[in-house]
């Protein structure tokens, strides 16, 4: 892990909104530079579709690129909790109803509002439900989904919904286009994929480690490992640290301090 | 001068490539168009590069044909060519939001852009309030107050809003479903890239240019430059011959399509819609067809713009526009190909769109109401649809029948327009007839379920044949709901017996 170096930040720095606090988050080897309060949208990290065969991992990234050059930037950050698992064609209906897109993501408390919601509409057939009655986020911080999670529409309440939940990543075999930007842009939750089909070989609270650096999923509970597809072509716009902090750096709009 | 001339053999060059497109019956008049239309200061200033950077004969390298998603992305980033995985920065020609994804996507320009900040061109931002808008919800109507303010500020050329809830006649600017606004309003142009915080922005690639739905971070970044990064994306080409029976509509050639493919097998594709078939359906079919494309994952839908394009465009929009074709030697990942003269009503059945079946294999499924309404099924041709089962029928509807015009223009054409063969009967004369509920006010409606007191919203557990796009659990409202997507045909055919039918029991 020596490699790893400076610029991981935690994963709550990554949030665009104050986020609740999560499971726990293994950060190897950081040291943790003060990139958290002055630019509330480096962590802005935008993904530009990747074909299913060039998949991605979004590794986690400092935000201060474009304000603090001369640091560099690592990916070796973990994540590490519950897992809750969902079948195939996980739509944005069910992420989020459409009856709670009156809430404005941009708005803080109601970004916390949205959270309360995330997954709802998952039939009742889902027993055990990822939000307890009355509770503003999950106690299950990873997602593990079958294929074309987050099909259906743009709402991009749906990764923020998950995200304000305390989700740190979702795991699936793929992703619907849109769902995946829209995760990526907006720093939420990391869209990983797997190389085979994991959400048949976890349960709902199985006790799961996520490593972005190994690219690989280990689930505690079962003792079985899973290696994840590694970054696509998403690098060079998460490497510069989202779509606004590459849009600066390659001189397509000023940079902040200009 | 110097420039004109510039264009010109531009002009030339392109021609030249497209003349291998000879199987579009209306290429000749495409060519003249293209002629007519490229006399545009802005498309000088885009075909300049190409003189410079484009050297084939110094470099030795053959051109290689491009399809006209790659072509529109091309022109849209300055490149000679592009191809498949490119990455790409792209001027926006419109960038479409409404009040669901309005208000957050502005809260992101202003943060990242500042208080202050304007938007990059307030004649290509196109603000249209359709979501939630006859409902008593606060936050509803708050955001489209947001919108309101945000276009007052900015002083926004197209914002189609909405004051007088009671009454939405009194609201002359108000349109109603964006995608279909989009059209009728002349916001959708052949050549361009239009894009919107919405999935079914990719309806507008009925008009033969790149139309695809972003989220708001994305928009928010549009909204201050005019720019998005976007992958080039490869094309799947879906080539429909053969005559279309009449009692099929466009909604059935994509209902195929997605069963076909599944509700992933466009993911980050572009879908190219030609043939015979397509070349025969009206604009509004062909936005059905470009509508759901994201339904099947894709990116982008697109179908070459022809005479009858132009014919829709006149006197709609005076911008000019510059329609590109795909090369004959443009590379397609996969080719599909339909007969649709064998092609029979179909249906999706619960939970997904992609859960074909035939209309009449499902006659057995007892349905609790039919709903007509939505950017796919709610437009002026879907009502005419409907009307002329009912019309050959005669009957009444056995069960509670919705209908939802999509905008203002759709509703005063159902209660204008006479029904051929009807003796001059309008839509709306004939759905009272035939016992509908009375036409409601233009919005997106229960389509997306909304909020709790939307018209038509399913609050119960009930089945329901819907002229729709999606039908994913809780889609209409509620969980444990049962929705059958189907054509406007098959939606009325199944109203008047209660089963889900196909229309042929009527329509022969």
């Amino acid at each position: 892990m020596a490699a790893s170096s400076t610029l991981s930040s935690s994963i709550t720095t990554f949030k665009l909104s104050p986020c609740q606090p999560r499971a726990s988050f293994i950060i190897a080897s950081v040291k943790l530079p003060s990139v958290s309060s002055d630019n509330p949208f480096n962590p802005l990290i935008s993904h530009f579709g990747p074909t299913p065969k060039s998949p991605t991992i979004a590794p986690l990234r400092c935000s201060a690129v474009s304000t603090t050059p001369e640091t560099t930037t690592t990916t070796a950050t973990a994540f590490h909790g519950l897992c809750y698992v969902v079948g195939d064609n996980i739509d944005t209906d069910q992420i989020i109803p459409a009856e709670y897109l009156t809430l404005v993501p941009s708005n803080p408390d109601e970004y916390k509002k949205l959270g309360s919601y995330a997954l709802c509409g998952l039939p009742s057939s889902y027993q055990t439900r990822f939000i307890d009655p009355d509770e503003f986020t999950s106690k299950y911080s990873i997602i593990i989904g079958g294929d074309n999670f987050g099909c259906g529409s743009s709402r991009e309440h749906a990764p923020v919904a998950l995200g304000a939940a305390g989700v740190a990543a979702v795991v699936a075999e793929s992703y619907a286009r849109i769902f995946f930007r829209n995760s990526v842009a907006t720093g939420e939750v990391y869209p990983l994929e797997s190389e085979v089909r994991i959400c048949e070989e976890c349960k709902t609270g199985d006790v799961v480690t996520v490593e972005l650096g190994e690219s690989r999923l280990i689930n505690h509970t079962t003792g079985k490992e899973y290696k994840l597809k590694p970054i696509g072509d998403a690098g060079p716009v998460i490497e510069a640290g989202g779509i606004f902090a590459y849009a600066r750096k390659a001189g397509m709009i000023p940079s902040r301090d200009a | 001068m110097a420039s004109s001339s510039i264009a010109s053999s531009s002009t030339a060059f392109i021609n030249k490539k497209d003349v291998g497109l000879s199987a579009f019956s209306s290429q000749h008049s495409i060519s003249v168009q293209t002629a007519k239309k490229r006399v545009s200061k802005k498309i000088v200033s885009v075909m300049t590069p190409q003189q410079t950077e484009r050297k084939p004969a110094t470099t030795g390298s053959v051109k290689t044909g491009m399809t006209m998603t790659e072509k529109i992305l091309a022109k849209a980033s300055d490149k000679p060519e592009v191809s498949p995985g490119d990455n790409v920065w792209v001027n926006v020609d419109v960038l479409m939001t409404h009040d669901v994804c309005g208000p957050g996507s502005i809260g992101i320009f202003k943060k990242e852009f500042g208080q202050n900040a304007k938007v990059w061109d307030r004649e290509k931002l196109v603000i249209i309030p359709d979501h939630y808008i006859f409902t008593t919800d606060e936050r509803a109507n708050r955001n489209v107050d947001i919108l309101r303010d945000f276009c007052t500020e900015q002083n926004i050329k197209y914002f189609y809003d909405i004051k007088d809830l009671g009454n939405f006649r009194a609201n002359p600017d108000y349109k109603g479903v964006c995608h279909v606004a989009l059209a009728q309003e002349g916001h959708c142009r052949p050549g361009e890239v239009l894009l919107g915080t919405d999935s079914h922005t990719c309806t507008a690639g009925a008009f033969g240019q790149f139309a695809t739905g972003i989220g708001n971070t994305d928009a928010g970044f549009v909204l201050g430059t005019g720019k998005i990064l976007l992958k080039v994306p490869p094309t799947l080409r879906f080539v429909m011959d053969g005559e279309m029976p009449d009692y099929l509509l466009a909604k059935d050639l994509i209902l195929q399509i997605i069963g076909e493919i599944s509700v992933a097998g466009a993911t980050y594709k572009a879908m190219e819609f030609v043939g015979s078939t397509v070349e025969s359906l009206s604009m509004e079919e062909r936005m059905t067809l470009c509508n759901m494309v994201v339904e099947a994952g894709g990116k982008n839908g697109v179908i070459p713009a022809d005479k009858t394009t132009y014919d829709y465009l006149e006197g709609r929009t005076s911008v000019p526009y510059e329609p590109v074709y795909s090369d004959e030697g443009a590379s397609y990942l996969k080719e599909y190909r339909f007969d649709i003269s064998k092609l029979e009503p179909l249906v999706a059945k619960p939970h997904s769109p992609d859960n074909r079946a035939l209309a009449r294999e499902c006659k057995d499924v007892k349905i609790d109401r039919v709903y007509i309404g939505s950017c796919t099924g709610g437009k002026t041709e879907d009502f005419m649809a409907a009307a002329k089962v009912f019309l050959a029928s005669g009957k009444k509807v056995k069960v509670p029948t919705f209908l939802v015009p999509a905008t203002q223009k759709v509703w005063m054409d159902v209660y204008s327009l006479p029904v051929p063969g009807s003796g001059g009967k309008t839509c709306s004369q004939i759905f009272e007839e035939a016992g509908c509920d009375t036409p409601a006010s233009p919005s997106c409606g229960a389509c997306l379920g909304g909020p709790k007191d939307t018209y038509a919203r399913m609050n119960e557990a009930q089945v329901c044949v819907s002229t729709t796009n999606r039908n994913f659990p809780g889609r209409m409202g509620h969980k444990e709901g049962q929705i059958y997507l189907a054509s406007p045909y098959t939606a009325a055919a199944s109203a008047l017996t209660g089963y889900v039918t196909d229309p042929r029991e009527f329509l022969q």
